[in-house]
């Protein structure tokens, strides 16, 4: 209905260091207790993408995963699955089947990942593979030497034709962060990717250090906020990688919370892409369920 | 639907052709109806508050000479919070005696590193005793716990830190000079910052070797109270530092006791006018920190989303009640409707309520009469034909508390725009050139402070010499440090406090 005008890319949106980073200070002084703490455990809990992307995984490992997504912790039943596991393309098959019969969606990276070094007719490739394999949701990278080229137009381009051989499933656009370094690449990477058709974007593959920051999440969910503000079209945010606490987890559904507000605290709209995480939280949700720690030992390390 | 549509794209531009508006000006995010933060009140239970408390006079605390007693009020709860002793001219020439005699006998004759070493002890103890002076002045004066606990008393720490390290240096602060004490110094201080003020008073007064006598505002006595306690847990010498509590007529018999040699008051320029009228011809050195009414100037080149934290750190820190707030939005035209809609987005998630509650961004207003004077102000505003908007957010029934308010439509002219208010209230204007900038922020009888925010260097420098401010923030505002000096133009005060500057008004140079 509204006619989106794509911006110029090549202006730069300034963004102040320190300013950022204050501000991620102020919000990290929230204070989470009692009720709104376990709800915040099991709103993250449900918002994970269990990860497993190493060159040593294996359909035996993928089945592990699953059944760690399907039920976190035996001893409580009730608890949120997570949102979805992530794998690498060939493995997507295990990972449908073992998922079978929830609502645990499987994502799979694609497009040369994690580096993206390759030639976009065999991204494309990539993509349709592991949309065939039965993916529901595709990770894919950017191609972060054009973007520091300034080549804006090829990197939208290819997010639009991956998008494309997407159709309907889910896209998820990684901006590999750590590599872009300052702000305003991480803004402006996010506002190509969003442009070009992405309904998520994600900071990092996982490879890279460093991997998802506060700061530069903030970023990212105040580049979705213009965006919104400027179609009317909401975009998803998945910070990935590095996450490993619970405290961390509830910072940054805090931050989304005051930046972008209540609809965005779905797993529709955000998710974590983490594997460590979920030990933690299921940890912090005992405890605030029976008032004691138990051992790490009590919880299944898949 | 069509139609409706149409309605809202477009708008008639004064010339009868559509203007074109954002399609999704209309576009609300939802910070309340999901995962609310649940309290998280900081426990007051081991902070102990007397039921009354008295002048700390030569070492002692001391009973006032005419037996009469002033309330605290709890702005958060209206409820007594203690009872403090009302000064007379009495309790306040035993104090001047007291420091006169801890001046001649034994402060001015301590070298400056043995002042040094007290001043070290003094700053290591309010450290030490951090977390109760916090919540004592949050419970006193209503200021939120994340402004107590990280901003005044960790500062207030600072300057003693700071000032201490002068205390032995002082040679070094006037090459070629001698720099000797000046006397009994009369401090009196103002209830937005009440330890704080209190160190930027006592911290360069004691290094300098001279002695004191505070007085703190009549609705926030209690941590200067317990910085006398922590005085006499410190060894410092008796009569160094004198605490006489009570309201505006105490003070005049401080600033008009003979014996006192020097002047220090941080308040409104109405009353920094009757100390200098009263001052007029005595040989009494002073210094004046004054009110203010701060221009915030944003440029359309600005990084934005961190130009709008920065105008709520500039207007709704401690509840606006602060002289060097930026409570005067200057904005460029072609940002400003982008700029209101973010500012007024980040508003919905500031967080008005108990003081004490660690998610609190604004907690209560001081007092009573600063309550009515700011919602005074409000139907000015209105009156004069400003459109008001103020946050949606809850606030408790009980105590005084305001919702953030933003005045758009407001001209130069308006009183709103030419008078400190002194609340979590913030006018708008917008300007179209850097000239038009700088004349709207410098057309004030004020210059304490201001704030200039774009994303270009050459231009932060350009702006910032003509301004004239005392203090001139870029892309940033309200940051404190002890080594920078703090003072105003016009009337906003004379002699600056903090830094080296900070050491000149309490020394006589030979």
């Amino acid at each position: 209905m509204n006619a989106v005008t794509i911006p110029d890319f090549h202006q730069t949106i300034p963004i102040d260091k320190v300013g950022v980073e204050e501000r991620m200070a102020r919000l990290n002084k929230r204070s989470i207790k009692k009720e709104s703490k376990l709800q915040g455990l099991k709103l993250a809990l449900s918002m994970i993408d269990l990860t497993t992307l190493e060159g040593k995984d294996s359909e035996g490992k993928i089945i592990q995963l699953c059944n760690k997504a399907r039920t976190p912790y035996t001893p409580m039943p009730d608890l949120p699955t997570v949102a979805a596991v992530c794998v690498y393309p060939n493995l997507v098959d295990a990972a449908k089947k073992a998922l079978r019969g929830t609502t645990i969606k499987v994502a799979s990276v694609a497009a040369a990942f994690p580096s993206g070094m390759a030639r976009l007719k065999d991204k494309l490739e990539d993509t349709r593979y592991a949309i065939d394999q039965g993916a529901d949701e595709i990770d894919m990278v950017i191609s972060r030497g054009e973007f520091l080229k300034g080549n804006y137009s090829y990197i939208f381009d290819e997010i639009a034709a991956i998008k494309e051989a997407c159709g309907e499933v889910h896209l998820k656009v990684i901006l590999e962060t750590g590599e872009l370094e300052t702000y305003e690449n991480v803004r402006k990477a996010s506002d190509i990717a969003m442009y070009a058709g992405a309904d998520f974007i994600k900071t990092s593959t996982g490879k890279i250090q460093p991997a998802a920051t506060q700061p530069v999440t903030m970023i990212m969910l105040e580049a979705i906020r213009d965006f919104y503000r400027n179609t009317g079209q909401m975009v998803g945010m998945k910070p990935a990688g590095g996450i490993r606490k619970a405290k961390e987890a509830l910072q940054y559904l805090v931050l989304v919370k005051e930046t972008l507000g209540a609809a965005w605290l779905t797993p529709q709209w955000f998710r974590i892409g983490a594997s460590s995480l979920t030990n933690d939280l299921l940890m912090q949700i005992v405890k605030q369920e029976t008032g004691v720690y138990q051992s790490i030992n009590y919880f299944s390390n898949d | 639907m069509s139609e409706q549509t149409q309605e809202k794209s477009t708008d008639e531009s004064a010339n009868g052709s559509p203007k074109p508006t954002s399609p999704n000006a209309d576009l609300k995010l939802d910070f309340a109806s999901f995962w609310e933060y649940s309290e998280a009140p900081e426990s007051s239970d081991h902070v102990e508050i007397t039921e009354r408390y008295d002048h700390f006079i030569n070492g002692d605390f001391v009973k006032p000479a005419k037996g009469r007693y002033m309330k605290s009020v709890n702005p958060a709860t209206e409820e007594v919070f203690t009872e403090f002793a009302e000064g007379t001219s009495e309790d306040v020439d035993s104090a001047v005696r007291a420091a006169r005699r801890a001046y001649e006998k034994k402060w001015s004759r301590l070298s400056g590193k043995e002042r040094g070493k007290y001043l070290f002890r003094l700053a290591r103890m309010i450290q030490e005793r951090s977390r109760e002076l916090a919540i004592t002045e949050s419970m006193d004066g209503g200021k939120p716990i994340r402004e107590s606990r990280d901003v005044d008393v960790p500062l207030a720490a600072a300057h003693f830190f700071y000032y201490a390290g002068w205390a032995d240096k002082l040679n070094y602060a006037f090459p070629g000079r001698t720099p000797e004490p000046v006397g009994v110094c009369g401090q009196i201080i103002p209830w937005n910052f009440p330890l704080l003020m209190l160190a930027w008073k006592i911290a360069p007064a004691l290094a300098t070797g001279n002695t004191v006598v505070l007085k703190p505002a009549e609705t926030t006595p209690v941590t200067a109270l317990k910085f006398a306690e922590i005085c006499l847990d410190a060894g410092l010498p008796d009569g160094v530092v004198n605490i006489i509590t009570g309201a505006g007529l105490t003070g005049a018999e401080i600033v008009n006791h003979p014996d006192v040699d020097k002047i220090a008051f941080t308040g409104s320029t109405e009353v920094g006018k009757i100390i200098q009228r009263s001052l007029a011809g005595s040989e009494k050195k002073y210094t004046l920190e004054l009110g203010g009414k701060g221009p915030n100037i944003v440029f359309e080149d600005a990084p934005i989303d961190q130009a709008v934290e920065g105008i709520v750190n500039a207007i709704f820190f401690n509840q606006g009640h602060v002289c060097c707030a930026g409570s005067r939005l200057l904005v460029q035209e072609g940002v400003a409707g982008r700029l209101i809609t973010k500012l007024k987005e980040r508003m919905e998630t500031l967080i008005v309520g108990n003081p004490l509650d660690k998610n609190t961004d604004i907690g209560a207003i001081n007092s009573k009469s600063q309550y009515d004077r700011i919602n005074n102000y409000l139907e000015i505003g209105v009156n004069e034909g400003a459109e008001i908007y103020q946050s949606s957010n809850t606030i408790p029934e009980k105590g005084f508390f305001c919702r953030p308010t933003l005045f758009t439509g407001v001209s130069q002219s308006n009183r709103i725009v030419q008078e400190e208010i002194f609340g979590p209230v913030l006018t708008i204007q917008t300007f179209r050139t850097p000239d038009e900038a700088v004349e709207k922020a410098n057309n004030t009888p004020y210059g304490l402070a201001s704030g200039i925010w774009t994303d270009k260097g050459s231009k932060i420098f350009k702006i910032g010499r003509q301004v004239r401010s005392g203090v001139i923030w870029s892309n940033t505002f309200n940051k404190f440090d002890p080594t920078s000096p703090f003072g105003g133009y016009k009337e906003s005060g004379i002699g600056s406090e903090g830094g080296l500057h900070g050491l000149h008004p309490y020394v006589k140079l030979k």
